[in-house]
Parts: C-alpha cells; sequence; structure tokens
C-alpha cells in the first residue's frame, strides 16, 4: 500500500484519533441497509415473478457475487478513503433507497424487468460490498488489526440479524417494500453525514460534502413523504395491503396488493377479489348454472379475464369449449402469464378448450358471427360505477346476449351486494325480467366485499337449483338451496329497468355505494 | 342590467365570428393529419348560374320530375312509391343523395355531414312513424298506439354536457352554481313553455306541432312571430346568464340564428314542439351513428331505380300547354339531358328555384328571394385514434364548450357502444353572424388548414392534447345549409307564396317551413307528392 492510505488530505491534522466505537455503530447500521436491499428485491422478484425459491437465491447468489466485486476493486481506490467512504454511502443510499419504486415501475410499465433487477442487485451488492473494506482501511490506524477485524465483522453479522428480523415482523407488515426501500437509504445518507463528523480531519471541503449529503437525503426524504403522492403509494394509502403489480392499461389501472396471506385484485381502485376468499364468489358465480343445465357443453364468459370463473367452469368434465370475451388484454395475460395469478386459476386460460377473445363483451355479442349457441353464459363484469360499464347492464345487453344462447340456456349475472346496493342488485334483477328472462336471484356471503349478490336466468322457466359438485370449497347441496333465500332487508323492492337511454343503474349505484365510504 | 349583459354578449358574439376572417388570410400552421376540403359543388351552382350550357337534343317524356335529392325529395318520391306511381324520375346534382342529411364513412365509423337526429315521434307524426317503422327502429306500439323504439335506435346516456371552468358537467344547463334567481327564472321559462304546450285553438290545433303545418295559425300564435326571440325574453324580465346561454345555444343549434335574429315564436316552437304534454320530458331523440343518414339510405332504397345522381337540374320551363321542359347536366358525362316532365317537383331551396325557372325569377321579383337568407356552416368529422384525457364528466353523446363560438361535438360511435379507442367526432360550427352571405364569403374564402386550425383552437379549450389524437379531420362547408327564422319571416306573405305551386312546378324544401327540420323536409315532401297526385288523379 502506498502512504497516501493514511495521510490525510491536505489542510486537516494529521493523526487526529478518530472515534473508533462511533464508527463501530455505522458499520451496524451499514450492515443492517445491505441486508435489507437485498431481502426487498428478493421478497420484490418473488411477488411479482413466483416461484420464490429461485427469486431468493438468484438475488442472493447475484449480490454476495458483487460484494466480492466490490471487496475486489476496492484495493483499486488509493486516495481520500474518508471521502469515498461519504460517496460511497450516498451511492449506496440512491440506489438502495429507490431500489423498490424503481423496480414496481419497471414492472408495470416495461418489459424489462428482470434486466432491471439484476442491475440494481448487482449495482447495490458493489457498492454494499465496497463499504466494509474501506472502513476497516479508515479504522486501521485506530484499532489493531485482529480487533478491527474481529469487531468489525461481529457488527456486521449483528446488523444483518438485525435486519433479517425486523424485515419481515416490523417493516413489511407496517411499511411495505417501498417505504422500507426508502427508509433504509434514507439511514444510509444519514451515516454519510454522520460520517462527515467522525471523519472531518480526514475530509476535504466539508461544506460541499455535506451539502451533498443533504441533497441526497432531501431526496430520499421527500420520496418518503410525498409517498402517498406518488401514484403507487397513494394507492398504498388507500388499499391498507402492499402493492405488488401496478399497471394502466389503455382501459383501466390494474393493481394488485398483498397482505394478511392473501392477495387482492383492483380495477381502477375497485376491488375483483381476494385471493382468500374469492372461491365463495366463483363457485356461487358459476356451478348453479350447471345444476340447472347439466352436461352444458359450450360456456361463454363475459369478462372474468382473471380466469378464476373459468377454473370453476372445467371442473365440470362435460364442458367442451369456453369462450372468454374480456376487454382488457393486460388483465387476461396477466391471468395467464404471472404466476400468483395462474396459480389461483389453475392455469384456466391455458386450458386448450378454451378461446380468449380481447373485445368489449357488448360489441362482441352483437356482432360475433363464428360461434355457436351457448349452454351458458357466466356474466362477471365490475360494478356498474360508470357508463362504459352500466351498458353491459340493460335490456339491450340481456337481449343480445340471449341471442346468442341456446333456447334452455342459463345464465348468471354478477349483481353487485343486495344488502349495501339494494335497489341496484333487484334493478338489474328487473331489467333482466324486462328482456325476457325468467330470475333466481341469489346471495352469499364473500368476506372482502360484503353480502354479494347475483341473478341467475334463464329464457325458459326453472326451479332452483338443488345439487352440485360434491368437492366445492364452499358450496354443498344444502348452501346452494339456502342461497335463494333473501332476508327481509335485502329482499325484493321495485326498480326501474335499466335502458341504454336512460342508465339509471349507474346512477343508482353511485348514490347506494356512497352511503358506504 | 340586461341591457348590458346582452350588449357584452351580442360583442361577444360578433368578436367570435372575428377569428374566421383572421384565420383565412392568416398564414395557417402544419398539422400532423390530413384531410380533405368538401363542400357542395360550388361550380356546378356557377353552372347554373351563367346558364351557358349547351341544349339538349332530345326531351325524354315523363310524368313528374324531382329536382333535389334532400329529404324533401326522397320523401316525394318515397310517397310515390308508396302510393304504387312510379312515372316519375328524381335528379340529384350531387354525386349522392340526402342533402344535408348526407353522411360519411371510413374504416373507424359511419359520421353524419350534418343532420345527426330525429326526435322520438308521437303517433300524430304519422309519416315519420311508418318510415321509422319501415327502418326497423320501431319495435311495437302500446296499448295507446305509440310507438316504441328500439333501444339501440334513442340517444344512449349521458346525452349532453358542457365544458366549463375546466371540467366536463353533466347536462346542458349548468345547475351548479346557480343562483336562486338563475333557478327561479329556470323555472319560469319553462313553465311559460308548458303554457303553450298545453295551449289549443278553436280548431283544437296546438300552437306548436311538428311538422308546423299541423299547428295552429290564430293570431295570438301568429303575433309571436312580430318580434324576435330576444324581445320576447327582455319583455318578460328572462336575465339569468345561464338561462339566456341556453336558448342562444338551443337557436345557434337549431335554426343557425341568435337570440336577436330568430323570430319567438321559433325560439319557443324549438321547446314546445318537442313535449307531448305539459310537464312532461322533452321527446327523447334517435340517433344513429351515421346520424340521419341512415334515414336517407332507407328512403333511397325505396327509390333507388328512379334516382340520377349526378345530374344538376339547369333550367326549369313551363309551357302554355301545362308541361314543363327540363334541362339537366350530366356531371358524369359532361352533357345536357332533356325531360318533358307532366309536373315537376322542385325540391332545392327557394333561391336555387329563382335561379333555375326563369319564369319564377320574373314573376316573383328579385327582392323575394332576399326573404330566403341562409346561415353557412362549417361541419369536421374529426377521427381519432384514441380517446384524449380529461377532466369531470364523462364523455356524452353531444359535448358543448361553454366558451366557444362553436356548437361542440357529437360522437359517430357513442350509439354503437364503442366506449374505447378509435372514434370520429362531428364538430359542428353555424355561422350565425349578422350577415349570412359575408359570413358565407369569408367561408368559401377559407382552405383546409384554415378549416382545421379553427375547429382544433375550439377543442383544445377543452382537450389540450387533441391534436396528438387527430389521424385526420374532413371539413365539410355548406352555403345554403339553414333558412334562418328571422322575425316576420314564418307567416310571412313570402313564405305562403313560396309554398305554392307555379304553373304545374310545385315546391318542396325545408325553407317553405321557415327553419330546417327533418319533419318539415318530409312534410313538404309528401304535400308536394300529394298535389301532384291529386292533379293526376
Ligand atoms: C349542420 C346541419 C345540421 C343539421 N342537423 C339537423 C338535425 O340534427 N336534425 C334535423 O332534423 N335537421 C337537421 N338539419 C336540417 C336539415 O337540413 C334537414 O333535416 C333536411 O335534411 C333538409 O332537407 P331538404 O330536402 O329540405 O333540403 P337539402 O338538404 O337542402 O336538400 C336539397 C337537395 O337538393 C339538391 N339540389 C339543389 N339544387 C339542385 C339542382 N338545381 N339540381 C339538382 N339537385 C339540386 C341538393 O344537392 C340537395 O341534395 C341540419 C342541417 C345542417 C346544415
Amino acid at each position: 500500500m502506498d502512504d497516501s492510505e493514511s495521510a490525510a488530505p491536505q489542510g486537516s491534522t494529521e493523526g487526529t484519533p478518530l472515534n473508533a466505537s462511533l464508527l463501530f455503530i455505522s458499520v451496524f447500521l451499514i450492515a443492517a441497509c445491505g441486508l435489507i436491499y437485498e431481502l426487498v428485491a428478493g421478497t420484490l422478484a418473488s411477488y411479482l415473478l413466483g416461484d420464490s425459491v429461485l427469486q431468493f437465491s438468484t438475488v442472493i447468489g447475484v449480490y454476495l457475487s458483487a460484494m466480492g466485486l466490490g471487496s475486489y476493486l476496492s484495493k483499486f481506490i488509493h486516495r481520500g478513503l474518508a471521502q469515498r467512504f461519504v460517496d460511497l454511502e450516498l451511492a449506496v443510499a440512491l440506489v438502495g433507497g429507490f431500489s423498490a419504486p424503481i423496480l414496481f415501475q419497471a414492472f408495470a410499465h416495461t418489459h424489462a424487468f428482470r434486466p432491471t433487477l439484476y442491475t440494481l442487485v448487482m449495482a447495490v451488492g458493489t457498492l454494499v460490498g465496497l463499504e466494509i473494506p474501506i472502513l476497516m482501511r479508515i479504522l486501521r490506524h485506530q484499532v489493531k488489526f485482529k480487533d478491527l477485524v474481529a469487531q468489525v465483522l461481529t457488527l456486521d453479522y449483528i446488523g444483518a440479524l438485525a435486519a433479517s428480523l425486523l424485515f419481515p415482523l416490523l417493516l413489511m407488515p407496517k411499511l411495505g417494500l417501498v417505504r422500507t426501500s426508502l427508509l433504509f437509504g434514507l439511514l444510509n445518507a444519514a451515516v454519510g453525514l454522520w460520517s462527515t463528523f467522525l471523519l472531518k480531519s480526514q475530509l476535504g471541503p466539508l461544506r460541499m460534502t455535506r451539502l451533498r449529503c443533504v441533497v441526497v437525503i432531501a431526496m430520499l426524504g421527500l420520496g418518503l413523504a410525498g409517498a402517498h403522492r406518488f401514484t403507487l403509494a397513494m394507492e398504498e394509502e388507500i388499499f391498507s395491503d402492499e402493492i405488488v403489480y401496478a399497471k394502466d392499461s389503455p382501459y383501466q389501472r390494474i393493481v394488485m396488493t398483498r397482505g394478511r396471506g392473501s392477495f387482492q385484485l383492483f380495477l381502477n381502485g375497485n376491488l375483483q377479489f381476494s385471493s382468500a376468499d374469492e372461491y365463495r364468489y366463483h363457485e356461487a358465480l358459476v356451478h348453479p348454472t350447471f345444476a340447472v343445465k347439466p352436461g352444458a357443453k359450450r360456456i361463454l364468459v363475459c369478462g372474468g379475464g382473471d380466469g378464476l370463473a373459468v377454473r370453476e367452469i372445467l371442473k365440470h368434465s362435460g364442458v367442451e369449449r369456453v369462450v372468454l370475451v374480456d376487454l382488457d388484454p393486460a388483465m387476461t395475460q396477466m391471468a395467464t402469464q404471472m404466476p400468483m395469478m395462474r396459480d389461483l386459476n389453475q392455469g384456466a386460460l391455458l386450458d386448450p378448450r378454451v378461446k380468449v377473445v380481447n373485445a368489449d363483451a357488448m360489441i362482441w355479442i352483437a356482432e360475433d358471427r363464428s360461434e355457436a349457441p351457448f349452454d351458458i353464459a357466466i356474466v362477471d363484469f365490475p360494478d356498474p360505477n360508470a357508463y362504459a360499464l352500466g351498458k353491459l347492464y340493460t335490456t339491450r345487453f340481456y337481449k343480445l346476449l340471449k341471442r346468442r344462447l341456446t333456447p334452455d340456456a342459463v345464465v348468471s349475472v354478477q349483481s353487485t351486494s343486495p344488502l349495501m346496493a339494494r335497489k341496484s342488485f333487484w334493478c338489474i334483477n328487473t331489467t333482466l325480467e324486462a328482456a325476457g328472462f325468467q330470475t333466481r336471484p341469489y346471495h352469499l356471503a364473500v368476506p372482502s366485499f360484503a353480502v354479494w349478490g347475483f341473478v341467475l336466468a334463464s329464457p325458459r322457466p326453472f326451479d332452483v337449483p338443488r345439487k352440485t359438485l360434491p368437492d366445492l370449497r364452499h358450496l354443498s347441496d344444502e348452501s346452494m338451496t339456502a342461497m335463494f333465500a333473501f332476508p327481509k332487508d335485502m329482499d325484493r323492492v321495485p326498480a326501474e329497468v335499466n335502458r341504454l337511454d336512460n342508465q339509471v343503474l349507474v346512477h343508482l349505484y353511485t348514490s347506494e355505494w356512497k352511503r358506504w365510504s | 342590467m340586461e341591457t348590458v349583459v346582452v350588449k357584452r354578449r351580442t360583442l361577444l358574439s360578433t368578436a367570435a365570428a372575428l377569428p374566421l376572417a383572421g384565420l383565412a388570410c392568416r398564414r395557417s400552421r402544419r398539422f400532423p393529419f390530413g384531410g380533405e376540403l368538401l363542400g357542395p359543388s360550388l361550380d356546378l351552382g356557377h353552372l347554373v348560374r351563367d346558364g351557358a350550357l349547351p341544349e339538349p337534343d332530345h326531351f325524354q317524356p315523363i310524368g313528374v320530375l324531382i329536382a333535389g335529392g334532400g329529404i324533401a325529395g326522397l320523401s316525394a318520391a318515397w310517397h310515390f312509391e308508396g302510393a304504387g306511381f312510379r312515372d316519375y324520375l328524381l335528379l340529384e346534382m350531387e354525386s349522392e343523395v340526402g342533402g344535408t342529411s348526407r353522411s360519411g364513412q371510413n374504416g373507424v365509423s359511419a359520421y353524419p355531414l350534418a343532420a345527426h337526429y330525429v326526435p322520438a315521434p308521437t303517433k300524430e307524426i304519422g309519416p315519420l312513424v311508418k318510415l321509422l317503422d319501415e327502418c326497423g327502429v320501431i319495435e311495437g306500439y302500446d296499448a295507446t298506439g305509440e310507438p316504441i323504439f328500439g333501444e339501440q335506435d334513442v340517444v344512449r346516456s349521458p346525452d349532453e354536457r358542457i365544458f366549463f371552468h375546466g371540467q366536463w358537467w353533466e347536462g346542458l344547463y349548468l345547475h351548479a352554481g346557480e343562483s336562486p334567481e338563475d333557478v327561479r327564472q329556470y323555472q319560469a321559462f319553462f313553465r311559460e313553455i308548458d303554457r303553450w304546450v298545453a295551449w289549443k285553438d278553436s280548431k283544437e290545433r296546438k300552437a306548436f306541432a311538428l311538422p308546423r303545418s299541423k299547428g295552429s295559425d290564430a293570431p295570438e300564435v301568429r303575433a309571436l312571430d312580430a318580434l324576435s326571440f330576444k324581445a320576447w325574453l327582455d319583455a318578460r324580465g328572462f336575465t339569468s346568464e345561464r338561462l339566456l346561454w341556453l336558448l342562444d345555444y338551443a337557436v345557434r343549434d337549431d335554426f343557425g340564428s341568435r337570440l336577436d335574429t330568430t323570430s319567438a315564436w321559433a325560439g319557443l316552437f324549438y321547446f314546445a314542439a318537442r313535449k307531448q304534454g305539459p310537464g312532461e320530458e322533452s321527446r327523447p331523440l334517435l340517433t344513429w351513428p351515421e346520424g340521419n343518414g341512415f334515414l336517407v339510405h332507407h328512403l333511397l332504397k325505396c327509390c333507388r331505380e328512379r334516382v340520377r345522381t349526378g345530374h344538376a337540374v339547369t333550367r326549369i320551363e313551363p309551357r302554355a300547354d301545362g308541361t314543363v321542359l327540363v334541362t339537366a347536366w350530366n356531371t358524369r358525362e359532361n352533357r345536357a339531358v332533356g325531360f318533358l316532365a307532366q309536373r315537376v317537383i322542385f325540391a332545392g331551396p327557394v333561391q336555387m328555384a329563382g335561379r333555375v325557372i326563369p319564369a319564377l325569377r320574373e314573376a316573383r321579383g328579385k327582392a323575394f328571394f332576399e326573404a330566403f337568407p341562409a346561415t353557412p356552416w362549417l361541419v369536421a368529422n374529426l377521427t381519432l385514434r384514441n380517446r384524449p384525457k380529461e377532466h369531470g364528466f364523462p364523455l356524452a353523446w353531444d359535448n358543448v364548450i361553454r366558451h366557444s363560438a362553436g356548437l361542440g361535438y357529437v360522437v359517430a360511435t357513442h350509439q354503437s357502444l364503442r366506449d374505447h379507442g378509435p372514434t370520429v367526432w362531428t364538430y359542428y360550427h353555424a355561422l350565425a353572424g349578422p350577415d349570412p352571405k359575408a359570413d358565407w364569403l369569408k367561408l368559401a374564402a377559407m382552405d383546409w388548414r384554415a378549416c382545421a386550425a379553427l375547429v382544433v383552437e375550439d377543442l383544445r379549450k377543452a382537450h389540450p392534447d387533441i391534436e396528438a389524437h387527430i389521424a385526420r379531420l374532413d371539413v365539410m362547408r355548406w352555403g345554403h345549409a339553414m333558412i334562418r327564422p328571422r322575425p316576420g319571416l314564418l307567416f310571412s306573405p313570402e313564405l305562403e307564396l313560396a309554398r305554392q305551386p307555379f304553373r304545374n312546378v310545385h315546391f318542396a324544401h325545408s325553407d317553405l317551413s321557415g327553419f330546417a327540420l327533418f319533419e318539415e323536409a318530409q312534410d313538404h315532401g309528401i304535400r308536394a307528392a300529394e298535389e301532384v297526385m291529386a292533379f293526376r288523379g
């Protein structure tokens, strides 16, 4: 080593003793930060890409090898070690701190999530790998070598331990990935600023260095404080759970959150399902139709791009063809490609019997000439909170639908909550009747939503279904029949018919749900 | 207060016409999209006027010749066909029939070139009900015999919105922020309308019926035509800016005129004729992606074999023996063709009649034809690649910008239910200035770029990024677009006279009502057809 190693930069007092014990605290902190970034990257990758074992081991592998690279590179740093250390802290603070928001954005808006992930992990790892060697060299004149190694490594491991406990127990549940990574970035930057005091004697012009620290702290602070103004974090506030996926398709904003052992899908801020209880909803949506029309072969699904209704449909062995018409290719792609979703819908949309069409269901049923009549239609649209959705609940839609069905076909229609939006629910039922359907409304509890309602309908008279498949999670023969009884507070109320030219349902729905929010 | 408000308003309106002039001369900017500048064939107008055309070598005998294939001419033909009468021919100078109810079509959607809706008729408007039934728009009739309309043909909700203070609001009249006085006046105005809706004369005729020929001509009703809508409103103390804006918008939109250039009769007609009974909502509107082109297509289907497009009638000469010599210019083959007709139905504008019927011009005198001024219109069809971002109430069928000289835009894909992706918007601008002739000269002098600039500048108020979404912008300039129901015209001797047959030439055009509406054009077409058939037995 050359002698510039210990030589203080111009103008500072040679050999001023450093406060070694305070510097050891830095070791503890930077070790914790380093591990947090690694955990953030690993968790994020396994959320978004699935297969957590693979994601965690590749992230850890890349991260550790990058640290090795960093340690190796440290030998090329000769001069101004203290200055380099502060710079290093600021670099880690920025790259590590912003890693989670960057990764979410990359996933939602680019096709380069993996390259971004591994580049970031490489970068953070390399920078973190540089930290300890440089800090040890700064301290090597203050502390005996054997003590130095012992102390630094001990604190390094303790820091890692602290981080690995804090992360799952406190940080993830309370802060979520985005704020955790920003917070630890802030901690890294704080270490940098603090070091300008501890290493004052070895540093050049202090003013500039501190200014830089302050700027970085301000950036991260702003990120953290303004986090709720960022779209992502804004939704975290609304959604209360952490966002693991967010994408603006041309049609809607798709957001997936994860928390409390389950994950949830939101379209334009409205919950579509929670993995904890969606089986109740989808079993109730699908199986009553088969109970009325056993042996149905050709099934039409309108909406339902998540593939969960199709999963239930495919449990009926007689099914030969399922056509799913969903507006948004982003939604059906997510259902086929995103591991979390594919696991939940059991790859339903990849089944050879299933054809996925991306189109406005109303226009498709009016214009398509390629498909023969269907035995069953499952109508699973988002709630009618906008005119573009309200049209899918009109007499016109149901009349067009009827033309695509066999004469004794059965339809089930998701119809919002008969408890929270009683008039809306009965408006849908009344509209189906006005379009020439016989109806049998029913409901069940889906805890994530509320009490939820559906209307079973057919152009021909039919009885309340009594039998269902044996191995369902919620529905049994008894509970199936029970769904069709309405307690007093949800019972039928008079309602207007929802037509294209009045769209009464959108008005009813918005006013009824307003009372609950 | 009121005069100040209105003075400022008229001032504003005059100012609104200025950019037109400015744009016409200014070096216009470049746009990242193209388009066409269409217009009624201006050359044909000249052709007719100059009259220096070769004579046809032969005059083909024919029972009835219909000159003009707008709604009036087509309705006459439709009526003939319904009566089993086929000894007629219809000549239309443009390459397509329909006149101001024509439509266009591109890969994204069909769209109107002008007229875009009719109010859903009650059973009283028999001919329109019959036509709509033939078109498959009527699904059945209720117990009282009233037609039930197919849901897909009634304007889909939301029908209207207005851009005001940086965002869109539901409806045309902005209720948000109105003062108690605004509310009082609004209610008072519509009470007054309801009074007229309920009014019947001694012959049980309504004051305002559709078509107007079914309405009353009692002195109280005629008196309304003597004053302007503005004078009528002034006299009743209507000063609410919001209300006056709404009424001014209504007459600009339907008649191409302003409060002070519209007959009070016409102003009240607009609101009262659309209501079946007092206190009821206005009749729902029927519309199609191609607007009233939908009805044109059906009418044409009924009489296609006897329709000749690209035939401009240049001369009509009634002869002493009662026959009529008709000369037309075949614009495709560039040659003159002649007909010897028993009767003629002239279904073009009154002013055009004066040009092609020299005997009529002589008999009526020049001043007669000056009594029929028409508002020029600019209609642009914007094909959009995608929907621009916007704020507030969602896209409706009719979208109006409050502070604009234009009338806003109608969304052609609204009825076809396409709520995402490419669409066509039809933008309307009536040149409702005090001097229609001067306005037309200005409009005729504008090139495509100047027209596009006018449209884009206006839409930018509500959609700052509109330009980026436009794939093409086609402009239609209408010279004689709409007769203007100025005070005094509607019960004038000129209008009365214009409806009278002239030496075996019968007249059918919306001009003859004093305002342009489908029902009026249809009424005149059927009336003229009946006049002719009565004569022939
Ligand atoms: C911008 C605009 C919007 C409108 N919107 C509506 C609406 O929404 N609803 C509604 O009811 N009405 C609307 N109108 C009114 C519309 O004009 C009438 O509904 C109707 O189309 C008028 O028909 P017409 O036959 O009386 O006249 P025109 O449409 O003027 O038809 C006359 C026809 O005669 C032809 N012609 C003229 N001279 C000759 C000649 N010498 N030889 C051969 N052919 C000749 C012309 O080319 C034309 O085709 C609108 C008008 C405009 C301009």
